[in-house]
C-alpha cells in the first residue's frame, strides 16, 4: 500500500475542500478502495475518511420518495422497514451482492463508487487501459468469459459489478452530489458511463465532488418485479447475468416496464426504447422473448464469454416471468422458478 | 511524505480499552495481529473474499481486513477471542464443537464470529438463509454441512423461545 495523508473532516465542506485535489479519494467503508491500495491499484495521495459526515439517515421525502444517505450501509438499506415493504426490488438487489460482512461495511455512495473491472485491472503486471491509460486491453484477446456483452470499446470491456445500482438504475434513481461549484442532480442512468476512449473513467463525478445521497421515487409495481442473479456460484459471486425487472400490468396487457441488466456492460444496462416496446404487448414469453431479442440486438461477445448473450436472453424472458407472476427471486431461494 | 504520521485512536477490545498510535495504512486485522497480539483472528485471503478475519465492530461483523484501523477510531472490537464469558465457551464454539465443524481449524474463528453477526442480525430463520447469510466464510476444508448443522443448533431454540415469548 502506498503512503497516503489522512484526513477526517467533519463537515460536508471540509470534506469537498479536502477531496479537491485529482489523487484524493473519499474513504467511506473501504471495502472496494482498501482492496485496490492493497493491490497497488489504486494509489491516492490523500484519503479523505467520510465516515463522520451526517450522512447516515434513510428518509421518506414529503412526496414519498426514498432519500438515503451516502454512507447509509447496504445492510441498513436492505432490511430497513420502508424499503422492504415499498422498494423490495432494492432490498433484494442489495442482498444478492457480496456478502454480509462486506454488506454491513459497504455503503450506498461506495458501492456507486466501486470500480468498474476485471481481474486484469487488479494485476498490475498486465497491460489495462483502465489502470494505465494507454497500455492496451489484456482482456481483448484475452480470457474474457466474465466480459461485457453490451456498450464496449475497443480500449475496454470491464463490466461494473453492482447489483444495487441495477435496480436503482431501474427505480429512475438520482444522484445527489456535492462539489467545489455547488450541488447538482445526475440521473442514475447517467452517473455511470460507457468507456469509450476513456476507459479509466467510471462515472461522471467530478474531482472534488461527493455523493451526498441517492434519491428514488415511490414506485408502483406492486409484486410485479424481480431481481434475478445468474452466477458461477450460489452466493458471494459477481453477477454473470443479473436482470432488475418490474411491471405494471392491467388485465395482462403491459402498461409500464423496467429492465435493467448488471454483469453485461461498463454501466448499469438500461434500454430505454425497449421498454417502451413493451407497452401495449400482452405478458408472456412471445412478447418477452422479443423484448431481450431487441435488448440484446447489438451484444457482442469476446470469445470466452459468447455464452452469456444467450444466457442474458433467457435471464430477462425469466425475469420477465416472475415479474409478471408476481413471485421476486429470494435471495436465499436458490431455485429457478 | 517525510515523517511516518502517528494517529491517536482509542478502540474497545474485548471490553479492554486500548489507547493506541498507528500508522494510517495499518488494517484492524494487522493492528490485531501484529500489535495486540491477538492471533485468533486469521488472515486468510487479506482481500475481503475469505471472511477468516471476521470481527464484531460494534456487534456488527465485517472483514477486518478491509478496515482501515484509523477509520474505526472510537468502536468496540469483539474478536473470537472475547466470545467466551466467565470461562464459559459462547454456545457457538460448544457447538462448534460438538458438530466437528471444522477440519484444519483456520477458517473457524471468522466462522464462529461471523454466526454470532447473524445471531444478532435476527434475520435468519431457515436452514436455506443459514446458508446464505453464512457464504462471506469460505472453508476450503469444506466443512460447510457441520457448519449449518453448528449454527442451526444454536439458532432455532432462539427462534423457537422468542417466538414462545411473543
Amino acid at each position: 500500500m502506498n503512503r497516503f495523508e489522512y484526513i477526517r473532516p467533519a463537515t460536508v465542506a471540509d470534506a469537498i475542500a479536502a477531496l479537491n485535489e485529482p489523487a484524493a479519494r473519499a474513504l467511506a467503508g473501504g471495502t472496494n478502495l482498501v482492496d485496490l491500495m492493497k493491490y497497488d491499484v489504486a494509489q491516492p495521495s490523500r484519503l479523505v475518511d467520510i465516515n463522520r459526515l451526517p450522512l447516515k439517515s434513510i428518509e421518506i421525502t414529503s412526496g414519498g420518495a426514498l432519500r438515503i444517505g451516502a454512507l447509509v450501509t447496504n445492510t441498513d438499506l436492505a432490511w430497513h422497514q420502508d424499503v422492504r415493504e415499498k422498494w423490495p426490488i432494492l432490498s433484494s438487489a442489495i442482498l444478492a451482492g457480496a456478502s454480509p460482512q462486506l454488506r454491513n461495511a459497504a455503503t450506498a455512495g461506495g458501492n456507486l463508487m466501486q470500480r468498474t473491472r476485471c481481474y486484469y485491472f487488479y494485476d498490475p503486471s498486465t497491460a489495462c487501459n483502465k489502470r494505465q491509460p494507454g497500455s492496451g486491453c489484456s482482456a481483448i484477446g484475452g480470457v474474457n468469459r466474465i466480459h461485457a456483452i453490451l456498450g464496449a470499446s475497443d480500449s475496454c470491456i470491464a463490466v461494473h459489478p453492482s447489483d444495487m445500482c441495477v435496480a436503482m438504475v431501474a427505480l429512475d434513481a438520482s444522484v445527489e452530489v456535492e462539489g467545489p461549484e455547488g450541488k447538482r442532480s445526475i440521473p442514475m442512468s447517467g452517473f455511470h458511463r460507457l468507456p469509450g476512449g476513456e476507459p479509466e473513467r467510471d462515472n461522471t463525478l467530478k474531482v472534488g465532488e461527493l455523493i451526498t445521497s441517492i434519491i428514488i421515487p415511490e414506485p408502483d409495481f406492486g409484486a410485479h418485479h424481480t431481481y434475478l442473479k445468474i452466477r458461477d456460484r450460489l452466493s458471494y459471486a459477481f453477477a454473470l447475468i443479473s436482470v432488475a425487472a418490474a411491471l405494471r400490468v392491467d388485465e395482462g396487457v403491459i402498461q409500464d416496464a423496467r429492465i435493467a441488466l448488471g454483469g453485461v456492460a461498463h454501466k448499469p444496462w438500461r434500454d430505454f426504447d425497449a421498454e417502451k416496446s413493451l407497452k401495449g404487448e400482452r405478458v408472456g414469453t412471445q412478447s418477452f422473448t422479443q423484448v431481450a431479442d431487441f435488448i440484446l440486438r447489438d451484444a457482442k461477445g469476446q470469445g470466452d464469454n459468447d455464452f452469456k448473450i444467450e444466457l442474458a436472453r433467457r435471464a430477462i424472458v425469466r425475469a420477465l416471468e416472475q415479474a409478471a407472476a408476481g413471485t421476486p427471486q429470494d435471495q436465499a431461494d436458490k431455485s429457478l422458478h | 511524505m517525510n515523517q511516518i504520521p502517528q494517529i491517536p485512536i482509542s478502540l474497545t477490545i474485548n471490553g479492554t480499552l486500548h489507547e493506541l498510535k498507528v500508522e494510517p495504512w495499518v488494517t484492524l486485522l494487522d493492528l490485531l495481529r501484529e500489535r495486540l497480539l491477538l492471533t485468533g483472528t486469521k488472515k486468510g485471503c487479506d482481500q475481503g473474499q475469505c471472511g477468516a478475519c471476521t470481527v464484531l465492530v460494534d456487534g456488527k461483523r465485517v472483514n477486518s481486513c478491509l478496515a482501515l484501523a484509523v477509520s474505526r477510531d472510537g468502536a468496540e472490537i469483539t474478536t473470537i477471542e472475547g466470545l467466551a464469558q466467565n470461562g464459559e465457551l459462547h454456545p457457538l464454539q460448544v457447538a462448534f464443537i460438538e458438530r466437528d465443524a471444522f477440519q484444519c481449524g483456520y477458517c473457524t474463528p471468522g466462522q464462529i464470529c461471523s454466526a454470532a453477526g447473524l445471531l444478532a442480525e435476527g434475520h435468519t430463520r431457515s436452514r436455506a438463509e443459514i446458508r446464505e447469510h453464512m457464504s462471506g466464510n469460505l472453508c476450503r476444508c469444506g466443512a460447510y454441512t457441520n457448519i449449518a448443522d453448528a449454527v442451526e443448533d444454536v439458532l432455532m431454540p432462539r427462534i423457537a423461545a422468542k417466538e414462545a415469548a411473543e
